[in-house]
């Protein structure tokens, strides 16, 4: 097996130093060395989504990148998202419009979606469905996802609470 | 304040949108000792292994342990019926694992995988639906149901017609693949964390194979990431070699699939074949239908005969044929071994009679919803048109007609006729079409032992309340209905309430999480569980108030009696006392479904506690020139009895619709000329995605709908709504029908736009010869 690599990433706001085989997959990483579970694997092919995080600002497939390809960056998965106590929005919005059911998918969703609202504040249920496309779930039919999403974008306006219509 | 029919969220959406819920693969990081385990794979359908030789595997750092036949104590099978071996001599299908490779790390369990030595003799293999029927290779019993007299009714027909159709299977593509962690607990026995929807099954397996007693195997379930049925004897397997890995070596192991891996080891839905002769008067009724169905249940027997049970029982759908036969046989092939999927043959029988129906409609060139509505049964006052062909009576057979009407007038059925008509008159290389259809779904396990559930409720001494009970959350919501259940029952406040993970040292003996009847069971058994306790703490309230027992209410935490509402006890203080006076604070409960009986030879009797209804319409768009469509808008009206949890039940009939049309449209399995799946990833198995998702999907619950003797006036919700979904395999024909000029529009299944296209190119060439 192949040497040992120094690197240093910053995730959910805490700097780590870890030694790492160089094809170690950063949601192995994520998940295996750091213990953060919440990013999920739902596939091989990087199809599904479920393990979307954002590094430095941007939503992208962990299961895509190898760790050190990280090192120096800084990430947020879904545990640094927001907290029990206090939801980020779009968190909130899966939680309201019960865009979730097995959950499985959902860490992945919400931070694709999380990564939307930062482009594009106000996208159409066109632009989510669009943005979104590279996440799969296998329970919810996609409709309450779509609601979950714009319920959020609307809280972030300054609509507190306004639940998006059909 | 009602809890139970409240628009609540997930139970667990807390944790789910933080990241908090766990997973069984999630416990990995708690055990640093953890052996991770890798299959060796066979290359062949069919072969015969000559000779297996781990010890170069050993060769590679980090293995610990090759996994064979030899290293079972107990019996080296993985299922219940004695025709699956964990370690096979004999490879039943590509892929197969025929030993497992223990060791420190994945990749070691990999490398080591592939060092192992296995020779083998490759043999002839069946692979196709079509090859088994000609060779006579069947599994299990051939099954038959009866009514009427076929002759008389054939010779009644005006026209007599014959066909066939050949469904493609499904993959269940549960988003969390199959894990199991195993390991010894603090008492040195076994502990196996599984993502299974059958516990007690999967327990039963592990103490087979481990040759030991039951009592000696805990199986635990957190929740699973979707199962669908997929996790339903599937999940066993991996358990087992789990656990034997964790017994011999004394370290935890933890089995993962990944999609590869479970793709090609898991079964299906099973892919069917049906050829009929079917006989109908001029307006389109049905007289007589001889139909045989062919299931393709793989190399093992797993759930397919009951399976294919319940296709023969849903061949009538909502539909009145007053002279059928229905036969069934699984075949066997070097496939995977096909299993429980959401609907669980259902579908395939429910397709099956509206290709019937079609074809009449479409023969006679009449609209399909015409001869539809002719062949429903009903009406209520006549006992032999409102019992199925298995005998049993439909005691809410105006449902069908009520549901029906209802949604095509919501959903503008006429006008929208009246507007695709005119759109397709105008547009001679785009169609539409539009199409509803009904669903009439037997609720209850076809095997009447299955259905029973019990429960284990504990209140602590500040009122605060630990539910046990033996179904198991995969997303489908369970978990949130049998907490709105207890909370109702004993009066408490939601919070008050907490599910503990399924657990086979809590409840034993408990059936799968299946056949939609999870909160029917379950929910009824923790129910009598927290009526007992509220009838004792009733009694001690009561001397309290001065008042009978009776005449306490509890509501919300708080407890009064109806003399002297204003006069409120906290629940923890009216438990408190309980426990001064030693009351006992816990208690069991026990549900079986009342009046049914099967005669399983015969196939008569009442398999159904109760049917749940649903119709559908949706409308879609075809093109010409690719087949390449879009489906506009859907229409859904569905009856779950009086809701206990809305915000669940739409989830679970907006998904499973999504889920049938994945089915019937755009996912597709094939398998290669070596008996290998091509379609072993997301990749190149294509799943509904946000794309599919119609633009306008109106989906609303039949109100006033209460089912009387199921907990709460509710009814099931998980499979029926899959198949409202042949709606838009119904839409695509009639737009594929509008590029000819009438007759049966043949269309296969997966209805995708290759296979569109292909129906298309076939009524243009007929409307050629027979149009002009
Ligand atoms: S696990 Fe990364 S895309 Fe599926
Ligand atoms: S909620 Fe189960 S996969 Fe999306």
């Amino acid at each position: 097996m192949a040497e040992k690599v120094q690197i240093k990433v910053v995730v959910n706001g805490v700097e780590h130093h870890s030694e790492v085989e160089p094809r170690l997959l950063l949601v192995h990483y994520l998940r295996e060395t750091l213990g953060l579970t919440g990013t999920h694997v739902g596939c091989d092919t990087s199809q599904c989504g479920a393990c979307t995080v954002h590094l430095d600002g941007q939503a992208v497939k962990s299961c895509t990148l190898f760790a050190v390809q990280a090192d120096g960056s800084s990430i947020t998965t879904i545990e640094g998202l927001g907290s029990v106590d206090s939801l980020h929005p779009v968190q909130e919005g899966f939680w309201e419009m019960h865009g979730l059911q097995c959950g499985f998918c959902t860490p992945g969703m919400i931070m694709a979606a999380a990564d939307l609202l930062n482009r594009n504040p106000q996208p159409s249920e066109e632009e989510i469905r669009h943005a979104l496309e590279g996440n799969l779930c296998r329970c919810t039919g996609y409709h309450n996802i779509v609601r979950a999403v714009q319920y959020a974008a609307n809280k972030m306006a300054g609509k507190v609470g306004v639940a998006a219509d059909d | 304040m009602k809890v139970v029919g409240q628009a609540i969220p997930h139970e667990s959406a807390r944790e789910h949108v933080t990241g908090r819920a766990l997973y069984t693969d999630d416990l990995l990081p708690r055990y640093p000792q953890a052996l991770h385990a890798w299959p060796v794979q066979a290359p062949h359908a069919h072969a015969r292994v000559l000779r297996l030789e781990p010890a170069p595997a050993h060769r590679v750092p980090g293995v610990v342990r090759v996994l064979t036949a030899a290293d079972v104590p107990g019996l080296n099978d993985a299922g219940i019926k004695g025709d699956e071996p964990l370690f096979p001599c004999e490879v039943m299908y590509h892929g197969q694992a025929v030993a497992w490779v223990l060791a420190e790390t994945e990749e070691a369990a990999r490398l080591g995988a592939e060092r192992v030595v296995v020779e083998y003799e490759p043999l002839p293999a069946i692979l196709t639906l079509e090859e088994a029927i000609a060779q006579g290779s069947f599994q299990g019993a051939t099954l038959q149901i009866r009514r009427g007299d076929l002759e008389q009714g054939f010779r009644a027909s005006a026209r007599v017609l014959s066909g066939a159709l050949y469904l493609g299977g499904q993959e269940h593509f549960y988003l969390e693949t199959q894990a199991s962690l195993a390991l010894l607990d603090e008492t040195g026995h076994i502990l196996v964390h599984s993502s299974t929807q059958h516990p007690s099954e999967t327990q039963e397996v592990v103490a087979q194979v481990l040759g030991l007693p039951r009592n000696q195997v805990t199986v635990q379930c957190i929740r699973m990431g979707g199962g669908f049925g997929g996790k339903e004897v599937q999940a066993s397997p991996y358990a087992a070699v789990a656990a034997l890995g964790a017994y011999l070596t004394r370290r935890p192991v933890r089995v993962r699939l990944n999609r590869w891996q479970d793709i090609a080891l898991t079964g299906k839905r099973h892919p069917f074949y049906a050829r009929w002769k079917v006989g109908c008067s001029e307006e389109g009724r049905l007289l007589a239908l001889q139909i045989e169905l062919f299931s393709d249940g793989g190399w093992s027997l797993d759930l397919s005969e009951a399976v294919l049970a319940r296709a023969l029982c849903h061949i009538d759908n909502a539909y009145f044929i007053p002279h059928l036969e229905v036969t069934g046989r699984v075949c066997k092939t070097h496939k995977t071994s096909q299993t429980a999927f959401r609907g669980f043959g259902g579908p395939q029988g429910m397709v099956f009679i509206e290709e019937v129906l079609t074809q009449v409609a479409q023969t006679l060139g009449l609209p399909p919803e015409v001869v539809r509505e002719r062949n429903f049964y009903g009406p209520s006052d006549s006992p032999e048109t409102s019992t199925t062909h298995y005998g049993q009576p439909i005691k809410d057979v105006e449902r069908i007609r009520l549901i029906w009407d209802e949604l095509k007038s919501s959903a503008e059925f006429e006008r929208r006729r009246r507007e695709v008509a005119l759109f397709n008159a105008q547009n001679p290389q785009r169609k539409r079409g539009l199409a509803i259809t009904p669903v009439k779904f037997g609720i209850s396990f076809n095997f009447t032992a299955y259905n029973q559930a019990g429960a284990l409720v504990l209140v602590y001494q500040d009122g605060s309340v630990q539910v046990n009970h033996g179904g198991t959350e995969m997303g489908q919501g369970l978990y949130t209905k049998i907490q709105q259940i207890a909370a109702e029952a004993l009066g408490v406040p939601l919070e008050a309430i907490r599910l503990m993970p399924t657990r086979t040292d809590k409840i034993p003996n408990t059936s799968a999480t299946a056949a939609s009847t999870g909160s029917d069971l379950n929910g009824a058994a923790v129910k009598e569980a927290c009526e007992k306790i509220k009838a004792r703490l009733a009694v001690v309230a009561a001397q309290r108030f001065g008042v009978n027992p009776a005449d306490v209410v509890f509501e919300d935490g708080q407890v009064w009696s109806i003399w002297k509402p204003e006069e409120r006890l906290a629940f923890a203080e009216v438990v408190r006392a309980a426990y001064a006076q030693r009351v006992q604070l816990f208690a069991d409960g026990f549900y079986r479904t009342p009046g049914l009986h099967w005669d399983k030879a015969r196939m008569r009797g009442k398999p159904f506690h109760y049917f749940a209804y649903g119709a559908a319409v949706s409308e879609v768009e075809v093109d010409g020139f690719t087949g390449q469509y879009t489906v506009r808008r859907v229409d859904i009206l569905h009856d779950v009895g009086d809701s206990l949890s809305p915000l669940i039940d739409l989830g679970q009939v907006e998904g499973g619709f999504m889920q049938g049309l994945g089915w019937l449209t755009v996912e597709d399995l094939r398998w290669d000329a070596e008996g290998r799946l091509a379609t072993r990833s997301a990749s190149t198995y294509k799943l509904p995605s946000f794309s599919e998702l119609p633009p306008v999907f109106n989906v609303r619950l039949l109100p006033r709908a209460t089912e009387t003797g199921v907990v709460y006036g509710s009814k099931a919700v998980g499979e029926p709504p899959l198949m409202l979904a042949i709606s838009v395999r119904e839409a695509l024909r009639d737009a594929v029908a509008a590029f000819g000029a009438g007759g049966y529009v043949e269309l296969a299944s997966p209805a995708t736009p290759e296979a569109v296209y292909w129906a298309i190119e076939k009524v243009r060439r007929g409307a050629l010869v027979f149009g002009d």
